[in-house]
C-alpha cells in the first residue's frame, strides 16, 4: 500500500474510533446500556492503537512491547484488586496518568522535532522541518499547554490520591495527615507567583523551538503549581478537586492531539474535557458554592461559624439503642436511608443491604436519598451500594427524594453530616448557606448512626441532631448496622 | 521515503488551514460531549471517570510513534514511559469500569 493510502486507512481507524468512543459514553447514560458501551469504546481504543501501530511506520518495537507489558500489568493489577472503597484514589491516579503521558509525549516530539531540524546532510531530512524553525509556531503553543496542563495534571492528581488515600507524614515530630486542608502562609500569593512564572514560561517555550530546556523547566514549575494548587484541599471538597482534574487529563490529552496534528486525540481528549467539566459544575452547585471559592478559601474563612456545639446541643440530644430503633420500625411503611462518607469508611454498605432486605421483607419501602457531593467522589456513594448488590432504581437523587420526604417514618442517616445539616437552609451566615440538603428534618422520625457528635468538613454544629424527633445512634456504622439487623429479627 | 519521518509529515502541513480544521474538531467534540454526558444519571458518575479516564489513554496512539520512531534515546524514553503510563490508564480504566456496571448491572 502506498504511504498516501496508509494515512488514510488509518486516519479512516481514527475516525472510526472516535465514533466508538462517543458511544461508549452515550452507553452510560443508562445502567442497562452501559457495559455494551464500555465494550465499543474499548474496541474504539483497540481500533487505534492497532492502526497506529500498523499505519505509523514504527521501526522499533522491543521498548514499546516493554512499555505495553508494565502498563497493562500495572493496569490488570490495579483494576482487579482495587477495593470498592479505593476507587477514588485510583481515579485520582490514573487522572495523573492521563497527564504524564501527555506531557511527556509532547516532550518527545519536541526533542524529535529539533533533531531533525538539526540533522546534517546526509541524514534522513525531512520535509517537515527543512526551514531552520523545526516547529511552526501553533505547534510549539501545543506543545507548551500540553506541558502546563499535563504536568499539573499528573502532580495534583499525586497529592490528591495521597489524600485520598489517607497518607500521613510526620513534620517536626508531629503526624500530619495529608487529607486535612494543608495551609502555610503566603500560600496564595506564591501559588500565584508560580501561575504567573509557568504562563510566562509558555511564553518563552514558544520563542524557543530549537531548544527543550524550557520546556522542561516549563514542566517543573507547573508540577509546582499542581502541588500548591491540591494542597490545601480536604475532606468534602475532593469531588470537585477529582472531577476538575479529570477534565484536565482531556484537556491535556486534547493539547497533545494539537502537537502531532491527530484528530482522535482531539475529540476523545474533548470528551473528557467536557465530562469533567460537568461533573466539576454539578459538585460545585452542590454546594452552592464557586469553583474559584472551593479551590482558593479555606473552610473557616468563609462568612462566621454561627452558635457553638454547647448552645445548639447541650441537653437537647437524645441517645438511643438498636433495639429501641427496631421498634420503631415496627408497622412503618416508609424508610430511607441518607448514606454519606461515613458508611464509606467503615465499609457499612453490606450491612446497610442486610437491613433493607430485611424491612423490605416485611413490607417496608426502603429507599435511599444521596446527595450529589456525599462521599469523595461523584457517584462514590452509588457505587458502593451497587457492589452490596442494592438496585439502582432504589436510589434516588436528592431532588427525587426530597419532595417525598415528609411521608418518610424513619430516615437513617449514616455516616452524613453536612448535607443533612438545616442550617444550610435556615442561616444565611452560614458557611454552608444556600446549599441544597436532604431534607431529612421533614421525616417523621429521624435516626442518626454517627459515631459522636463531632462536626462534619464544615466544622459547625448540626441542629438536626439536638431536633426534638432526631434520635442519635452512637456507634461504628458497620456496628450498629448489624445490631440493628439483629434487633429487627428478634422483634 | 524513510519510515521514521511519517510523524513529521503532518507538522509539515500544519499551516492555518490546518489548525482551523483541528479546532473545528475541537469544537464540535467539544459540544458533543456536553450533550452526551449531561444525560449521565449521577448513580453512574463514578463509572463515568473511570471511563473517561480509559478514554484520555488516547495518549497511547502518540506515545507508540514516539516510542517506535527510531529517534534519539531521550525521545524513545519518554515514548516508553508515556506507553506505559497511557496503558494503564486504558487497560486499568476500561477494566475497573467493566467491574463496576457489572455491578449495577446484575440486579436486572
Amino acid at each position: 500500500m502506498s504511504e498516501m493510502n496508509m494515512e488514510m486507512v488509518r486516519n479512516l481507524a481514527y475516525l472510526l474510533a472516535s465514533a466508538l468512543f462517543i458511544f461508549a459514553l452515550k452507553g452510560l447514560t443508562h445502567p442497562r446500556t452501559a457495559v455494551k458501551g464500555m465494550q465499543m469504546g474499548a474496541l474504539g481504543m483497540f481500533i487505534a492503537v492497532l492502526a497506529t501501530v500498523i499505519g505509523s511506520g514504527i521501526v522499533s518495537w522491543t521498548w514499546i512491547v516493554v512499555g505495553l507489558l508494565v502498563g497493562s500489568l500495572a493496569g490488570i493489577y490495579l483494576a482487579v484488586r482495587v477495593p470498592m472503597t479505593e476507587i477514588p484514589q485510583m481515579v485520582a491516579l490514573f487522572n495523573g496518568f492521563g497527564g504524564g503521558a501527555s506531557f511527556l509525549v509532547a516532550g518527545a516530539e519536541l526533542v524529535m522535532q529539533m533533531r531533525s531540524a538539526g540533522a546534517e546532510v546526509g541524514e534522513p531530512a525531512s520535509v517537515a522541518t527543512a526551514g531552520s524553525a523545526g516547529m511552526p509556531m501553533q505547534a510549539m503553543i501545543a506543545i507548551a499547554i500540553s506541558g502546563l496542563i499535563g504536568s499539573l495534571t499528573l502532580f495534583g492528581s499525586l497529592v490528591a490520591a495521597a489524600k485520598l488515600h489517607e497518607v500521613s507524614f510526620k513534620w517536626r515530630d508531629k503526624k500530619v495527615w495529608m487529607s486535612n486542608s494543608l495551609v502555610f502562609p503566603g500560600r496564595k500569593i506564591v501559588t500565584a507567583l508560580f501561575f504567573v512564572a509557568s504562563l510566562y514560561l509558555c511564553y518563552v517555550v514558544t520563542l524557543h523551538p530549537d531548544t527543550s530546556a524550557w520546556y522542561w523547566l516549563l514542566v517543573v514549575v507547573s508540577a509546582v503549581v499542581g502541588v500548591l494548587l491540591t494542597i490545601p484541599i480536604g475532606g468534602a471538597d475532593m469531588p470537585v478537586v477529582i472531577a476538575l482534574l479529570n477534565s484536565y487529563s482531556g484537556l491535556a490529552a486534547c493539547a497533545t492531539g494539537f502537537v502531532i496534528n491527530n484528530n482522535v486525540l482531539i475529540i476523545a481528549g474533548s470528551l473528557v474535557g467536557a465530562s469533567g467539566l460537568i461533573l466539576t459544575n454539578i459538585m460545585c452547585k452542590a454546594m452552592n458554592r464557586s469553583l474559584a471559592n472551593v479551590m482558593f478559601a479555606t473552610v473557616g474563612e468563609n462568612g462566621n461559624s454561627g452558635p457553638s456545639q454547647d448552645e445548639v446541643y447541650a441537653g437537647k440530644v437524645k441517645s438511643t439503642t438498636p433495639d429501641e430503633v427496631a421498634m420503631l420500625f415496627d408497622g412503618v411503611s416508609r424508610v430511607a436511608i441518607i448514606p454519606g462518607y461515613g458508611m464509606a469508611v467503615s465499609q457499612a454498605q453490606h450491612a446497610v443491604r442486610d437491613l433493607s432486605i430485611l424491612l423490605e421483607s416485611r413490607g417496608v419501602e426502603v429507599e435511599f436519598g444521596i446527595h450529589p457531593v456525599a462521599g469523595r467522589m461523584p457517584g462514590h456513594m452509588n457505587v458502593l451500594l451497587a457492589e452490596a448488590g442494592i438496585p439502582y432504581e432504589k436510589l434516588k437523587e436528592m431532588d427525587e427524594i426530597n419532595p417525598t420526604l415528609e411521608t418518610v417514618d424513619v430516615a437513617l442517616v449514616v455516616g452524613a453530616n453536612d448535607v443533612v445539616n438545616p442550617v444550610a437552609r435556615e442561616d444565611p451566615n452560614s458557611p454552608i448557606a444556600g446549599m441544597p440538603i436532604i431534607d431529612v428534618d421533614k421525616c417523621r422520625t429521624v435516626v442518626v448512626v454517627k459515631r459522636s457528635l463531632s462536626p462534619g468538613y464544615a466544622g459547625i454544629p448540626n441542629p438536626l441532631f439536638a431536633k426534638e424527633n432526631t434520635l442519635m445512634l452512637f456507634s461504628d456504622g458497620k456496628k450498629a448496622f448489624r445490631e440493628l439487623v439483629s434487633a429487627v429479627k428478634e422483634t | 521515503m524513510p519510515a521514521e519521518v511519517t510523524l513529521a509529515i503532518p507538522l509539515a502541513e500544519a499551516d492555518g488551514s490546518s489548525l482551523v480544521m483541528l479546532l473545528t474538531v475541537f469544537v464540535l467534540a467539544m459540544f458533543v460531549g456536553f450533550e452526551v454526558i449531561t444525560k449521565v444519571p449521577p448513580t453512574l458518575h463514578t463509572p463515568l471517570m473511570s471511563s473517561s479516564n480509559a478514554i484520555s489513554g488516547i495518549t497511547l496512539v502518540g506515545a507508540l510513534v514516539a516510542a517506535g520512531a527510531g529517534d534519539s534515546k531521550l525521545a524513545t524514553a519518554f515514548g516508553v514511559f508515556a506507553v506505559a503510563l497511557a496503558t494503564v490508564n486504558v487497560v486499568g480504566g476500561f477494566l475497573v469500569s467493566h467491574r463496576m456496571l457489572e455491578m449495577f448491572r446484575k440486579k436486572d
